[in-house]
């Protein structure tokens, strides 16, 4: 067995087509970021699926935590008045 | 966490996947909901990277151009396939050396149909047809299962799946259209692997262990007799139309029930098999094993590489 680290993780995003935002598809190992966009590339665009890819070491990736999912997004809920539908207008009012 | 906390969580737990909510790698779940899926999917990731060995076997010999790139995409794809897998399954807490470890040492089991030789030609015929038909069947309800990562990664494999199945039956047909002895070839490798393709879709639902609680966590959408049932059923008219012969004396239409009665299974092959007495057990494993370890210098040398590179950039910046 080889006394060597393992290759690392990487996340693989992939832009479908100019217009559109890079989405996160899965991930893979390889050596550096030169290997990861190329093992990327075979991995998940061979069927033209992207235009443009973005890898990231996994370790950089900060997630929040699901657990605490309550305290991070509860004080959105009770803030109906950022939306449109919040406010009254006349029927004559057509378009706004 | 006391026991009773743990059954409350696990109770809604329960309730998330019943409103068919999905399940995401940082969720909490049950410490056996993780152990299963760790089961499941690295079983299916090893069984698409076994899957590439008897492929493998005829790429060179293919018997034409057009045959040769189709065969080499297919393999790939089961790379591919292997690879999205292995990676879905890292998100619960296994790493990929854990995995290897355990294919290698035979701990993990593949599936069990690639145990079985590629003697001729017409098998990668065969081996498409069936055993991706066969895989697709098992495969299709994945799409919905409860844990997001492994639903995703079906969503692909099932898109690029359904070429592999139409290149296998093309190759049946045109054998079976062929020349006697090629039609013979087809019929052959048509006996060879139809009851191992039955057994694919896993022992009958009395004696199938894992059937209750996957069922509850959308692991498993149907039983394995009803997807064996589905796969003769939509198989056995594909056959009649290539004029080739089912190798089973007692497969008949019952009309009352709308389906095909079929014959009884030989299911000491099969266990024979599962537990590593297949023709190519040894074989497939050898090869696997080998790669990996004949693989070391060069995943060593792409990591003193990237290291020598990153070692340079940083000087240049001082």
């Amino acid at each position: 067995m080889s006394d060597k680290k393992n290759w690392p993780l990487w996340e693989v995003f992939v832009r479908s087509k100019n217009g559109l935002e890079h989405r996160h598809c899965g991930s893979l190992h390889a050596a550096d970021e030169d290997m990861a966009l190329e093992n990327a590339r075979d991995v998940y665009t061979r069927r033209s699926e992207g235009v443009s890819i973005w890898v990231v070491e996994s370790k950089h990736i900060t997630a929040s935590n699901p657990e605490h999912n309550g305290e991070l997004f509860d004080p959105a809920h009770d803030k109906v008045y950022r939306h449109p539908t919040f406010y009254d207008l006349p029927d004559e009012v057509k378009h706004m | 966490m006391s026991e009773a906390q743990i059954k409350s969580l696990e109770k809604q737990f329960d309730e998330r996947i019943a409103r068919d909510e999905k399940i995401e790698p940082k969720d909490w779940m049950p410490e056996k909901y993780r152990k299963t899926h760790i089961r499941q999917m690295s079983q299916h990731a090893h069984s698409e990277i076994v899957g590439m060995l008897p492929e493998g076997n005829w790429i060179t010999r293919a018997p034409s151009l057009r045959r040769k790139v189709a065969l080499l995409a297919k393999v790939q794809d089961e790379a591919g396939h292997g690879l999205y897998l292995y990676s879905a399954t890292e998100t619960l807490g296994i790493s990929r050396e854990e995995m290897y470890e355990q294919l290698h040492t035979g701990k993990a089991k593949y599936s069990s149909i690639f145990n079985y030789p590629t003697i001729t030609w017409a098998d990668m015929g065969a081996i498409g047809w069936l055993v991706d038909g066969a895989a697709i069947i098992n495969q299709v309800p994945l799409c919905n299962t409860s844990y997001g990562p492994y639903a995703r990664a079906m969503i692909r494999v099932c898109k690029e799946e359904s070429f592999h199945q139409r290149q296998g039956f093309e190759i049946m047909m045109k054998l079976a259209n062929g020349t006697p002895e090629q039609k013979e070839m087809a019929q052959d490798a048509l006996n060879r692997w139809w009851w191992p393709s039955l057994m694919m879709l896993g022992p009958t639902d009395d004696v199938s262990v894992h059937t209750e609680q996957s069922m509850k966590w959308k692991l498993k959408r149907k039983s394995n007799d009803d997807l064996r049932q589905q796969f003769i059923d939509q198989t056995v008219p594909q056959a009649e139309l290539i004029g080739l012969t089912i190798p089973d004396p007692d497969l008949k239409w019952n009309e009352e029930k709308g389906m095909y009665d079929f014959g009884e299974i030989n299911w000491d092959e099969f266990w024979q098999v599962v537990k590593g007495h297949g023709p190519m057990n040894k074989e497939r494993m050898k090869a696997r094993v080998g790669a990996w370890e004949e693989g070391t210098w060069v995943r060593d040398a792409a990591m003193a590489y990237a290291e020598k590179k990153r070692n340079r950039k940083e000087k240049q910046v001082v």
